[in-house]
């Protein structure tokens, strides 16, 4: 009961960054939205692992941490390349 | 034991989880890109990190402690690390040439 609360206020934050994701002024507020929402999933997958018992949906969670990051390390190598 | 591991683990997830939701509503209404990437970066590592260590102290399996320290290691160093460089490429953006 209270897990299932903490799973919808994780998913609450991931889904709070939507707007700033797509109105933000500048790229690095995309990008810091892109990356509020990699976070929040892998917060939301780590309280479900604990919530449901299960431990594959951890390692769904390092998936997901490994490839946020990746995607930041591609905005700030991709901006360099073209400027 | 069991029992007081697992109400500390609810605690410090619910901790965790604050931490993110203020993360949220910094990114959501904060004025100018930097201070939004300040309440990020903060809230981020020490707010995934809080949620990793309580969904150990709830689990209390060794072998799934080791994928949460992973988690919680490889966030902290990317969200530290990326709020560094898209600070610095955001900066050099603005400045005249």
């Amino acid at each position: 009961m209270i897990l299932d609360l903490l799973a919808l206020g994780t998913l609450v934050a991931t889904l709070a960054a939507l707007p700033r994701l797509i109105l933000g002024p500048t790229a690095a507020d995309r990008i810091l939205a892109a990356q509020l929402a990699g976070t929040g999933t892998v917060a939301t997958l780590i309280v479900l692992g604990t919530g449901e018992d299960t431990r594959g949906l951890f390692d769904t969670a390092l998936v997901f941490a490994a490839l946020s990051a990746v995607t930041g390390l591609a905005f700030v190598a991709l901006r360099k390349a073209r400027s | 034991m069991s029992a007081v591991l697992y109400v500390i683990g609810l605690g410090l997830m619910t901790c965790g989880v604050v931490l993110l939701l203020i993360a949220a509503l910094g990114v959501w209404s904060l004025p100018s890109a930097v201070s939004r990437l300040h309440a990020l970066t903060k809230a981020d590592s020490a707010g995934l990190s809080l949620i990793a260590l309580g969904a150990a102290c709830v689990n209390g399996r060794l072998d799934a402690l080791l994928a949460l320290v992973l988690c919680a290691v490889l966030v902290a160093l990317s969200g530290a690390t990326m709020g560094h460089l898209i600070a610095r490429s955001h900066v050099s953006e603005d400045e005249p040439e």
